[in-house]
């Protein structure tokens, strides 16, 4: 495509004719409902794109070929001809045996990186025995206290080989520190195990909810993580900077593009005034994005985001590097989108999502199982998942060519809007002060509540339609879904217990004190916290001790 | 006096910080008419059982998505029936098998809404279901 300037009347005089005269003529004759046609984020499409929306397109400066600046049709050069994504599904329930099993089977099958879901208490940094606790061992993820879980965990899984990404946000530091700890034990140097922690605490406010401490000392614990990764574990993600939630908790694409971009941008800031080198921790900060429903939308938010992050990386911060200036992100299909009705249409919603995150370049996928909607996945259900990601990449032929979808007048013109849309986001959080100041607000929080009851409200008004639940209903039977008994937090709490006893427990109080006092000396934790860990010191011991020094948060309640 | 709006506590007990479905929820009671209070997010069943008897409630919607429903829930009805206000109404929603329904029955919760509900359904349920308590 050479630059397309439509200053040809011609096309212009064409196609208000073609529009005027077949087009409205032709729709007033159709059947079909009038209806608005709008993208699943409420956004208005025309009914065609031609040259004419692309007036004073610039292939070079917009585009530019996969692996060049801008990077908006991919950030390597040959692309899934070079490698194909990281198939790699988000796991864990039950005890670290059973997640260990699970693992093992799902590697045996073709997965080709590790993904541990935590569970809850362990999320928010309690252990097992906490009161908080009850009910939730094992549910939502697996249960971890200390390094005697991790060590099970990872079990005869080479840590030199595989991959981890690990779903842990206020307590990431300290899981961070057990999984170096296995891989010691294993015999494997911190300097080439490679994976991810989420790490990612922006969003916890505006979305997740699993915060622990206040947002400056969280800061502070992230910007640690950084500069000790840089050095110590280079080949490690120190963060995944997540718009997968804040689209969960119901906001719109361009949201969801705009905040996680702004929430990276605050990173990098905090990064900067503690005196680290854009040049050494940029390279090793990854993002994690949703593919929801609607195909185009969606295609087009990734392409924006690289976009916009190479533009932000080069004249925000005058990153040099060209790994600064790439988005690496990984995907996961959208949870909310899975419906409860008739739940074996859930793997086709799974495709489509799927498609659009390899058509939109991911470096990494989790596809969710037909079954979520009702409890974690069986071992079925997440087979088709992961089997859904293989027949793209085998039989559907997407991969042959990098970026397919570029130069699709409609695919870039609706790129050019997100990108436009979310800098305009981006700007008005400059305006506020930066992204903690704008938490403090409520304005992400306030503006993703709105649009979760906008949708809700179009879809109860048949606005949108949901095949299934507001229309197209019938009966179904119930489907088999995954039970975790109590039998597992039995097992785990035997073991926490065991693990409490047999330790030196005055070398655990000895190495917590030196944590207390190093976080109150305003140092870097990350060595004080691997010490703690390798003592068996558990989780809720150590957080308790960061507790005591940087407080809680306590969030607003509003609705 | 509170009036004669039927007074709704929207609660979230678990550990899971989901509250997309509760704050939607919670909007579109507002909007149909009733009195609503949120408690906000991981509330323990003493925290939600003390706010439903001082916010003097007519129904308690429970909404929880961490799978801890079967060990959460019949603590929060033992405690309604602890305080003598087992009259309020109990309904509940989230990530809730089809299988554990029976049991939330069982335990006087009067209705299950799964994903998919509409918050029209839930208004209308209250509506026909709900009254005032004396």
């Amino acid at each position: 495509m050479k630059k397309i300037s439509p200053s040809d009347g011609s096309l212009k005089q064409s196609f208000y004719h073609w529009k005027a005269e077949k087009y409205d003529k032709a729709l007033k004759k159709a059947s079909s409902k009038k209806m608005e046609h709008t993208t699943i984020s409420g956004k208005k499409i025309k009914e065609l794109y031609t040259p004419l929306d692309l007036d004073g397109f610039d292939y070079m400066k917009q585009l530019n070929f996969p692996g060049e600046y801008p990077y908006t049709r991919g950030i390597h050069p040959t692309m899934y001809r070079g490698r194909l994504w990281t198939m790699r599904q988000f796991s864990g329930f039950g005890t670290a045996e059973d997640t260990n099993k699970r693992y093992k089977y799902l590697l045996s099958h073709g997965q080709t990186g590790l993904s541990v879901a935590f569970h809850l208490p362990t999320l928010m940094g309690i252990d097992s025995d906490h009161p908080l606790a009850q009910g939730e061992i094992g549910k939502c993820g697996v249960a971890i206290d200390s390094l005697a879980d991790m060590e099970i965990l990872f079990n005869e899984i080479p840590l030199d080989k595989i991959s981890t990404s690990m779903t842990i946000n206020a307590p990431a530091a300290v899981l961070w520190a057990m999984y170096i700890a296995v891989a010691e034990k294993q015999g494997v140097s911190p300097k080439v195990i490679s994976g991810t922690i989420q790490n990612d605490i922006l969003k916890e406010y505006i979305a997740q909810k699993t915060f622990i401490f206040p947002p400056e000392p969280s800061m502070k614990l992230i910007v640690d993580t950084f500069e000790y990764g840089s050095k110590e574990v280079p080949k490690w993600n120190t963060i995944s900077i997540s718009g997968y939630h804040i689209r969960e908790a119901g906001s719109t694409a361009v949201q969801e593009l705009a905040f996680t971009l702004r929430d990276g941008i605050e990173y990098v800031e905090w990064a900067l005034e503690r005196g680290l080198d854009v040049e050494e921790f940029v390279p090793r900060l990854s993002f994690f994005f949703n593919a929801h429903n609607d195909f185009f939308e969606e295609v087009a938010k990734f392409r924006a985001a690289r976009k916009i992050w190479a533009e932000v990386m080069k004249e925000r911060f005058k990153a040099k590097d060209q790994r600064c200036r790439w988005l690496r992100f990984h995907t996961q299909t959208s949870g909310v989108s899975l419906m409860a009705q008739q739940p074996y249409n859930n793997v086709v919603r799974v495709a489509i999502q799927a498609l659009a995150a390899v058509l939109g370049g991911s470096q990494s996928l989790h596809t969710n199982s037909l079954d979520e909607t009702y409890a974690l996945p069986s071992e079925e259900a997440v087979t088709i998942a992961l089997r859904t990601q293989q027949i793209i990449a085998h039989e559907s032929g997407v991969i042959n060519c990098i970026d397919p979808l570029g130069g699709s007048y409609f695919v870039e013109k609706l790129t050019d809007e997100m990108e436009r849309d979310a800098k305009e986001y981006i700007r008005k959080i400059d305006d506020m002060g930066g992204m903690v100041k704008a938490i403090e607000l409520g304005f992400p929080q306030k503006e993703i509540a709105d649009s979760a009851y906008l949708y809700q409200k179009a879809v109860e008004k048949k606005e949108k339609i949901i095949v299934g639940v507001n229309d197209y209903e019938m009966e179904h039977e119930p489907i088999p879904t995954l039970k975790i008994d109590e039998t597992a937090a039995k097992q785990h709490l035997t073991r926490l217990h065991d693990v409490k006893k047999t330790r030196n427990n005055a070398q655990v109080a000895e190495k917590i004190l030196d944590l207390k006092k190093a976080a109150s000396d305003e140092q870097n934790l990350m060595p004080y916290i691997l010490s703690c860990v390798k003592t068996y010191a558990t989780l809720g011991e150590i957080m308790d001790s960061l507790r005591e020094v940087y407080g809680e948060y306590q969030e607003p309640v509003k609705y | 006096m509170t009036g004669e709006k039927i007074r709704v506590l929207v609660a979230k007990p678990g550990l899971d910080g989901h509250d997309r479905g509760a704050k939607v929820i919670c909007r579109s009671l507002r909007d149909a008419g009733y009195e609503v209070i949120y408690t906000g997010l991981r509330r323990t069943p003493d925290e939600i059982v003390n706010a439903a008897v001082q916010e003097d409630v007519d129904v308690v919607g429970l909404s929880i998505l961490s799978g801890a429903h079967n060990v959460l829930f019949p603590k929060i009805m033992d405690l309604l029936k602890e305080k003598g206000v087992d009259d309020i109404a109990v309904i509940a929603g989230g990530i809730i098998p089809d299988k554990d329904i029976p049991f939330l029955e069982k335990i006087g919760i009067s209705k299950t809404f799964l994903p998919g509900s509409s918050t029209q359904e839930i208004a209308d349920w209250i509506k026909e279901n709900v009254r005032k308590r004396q």
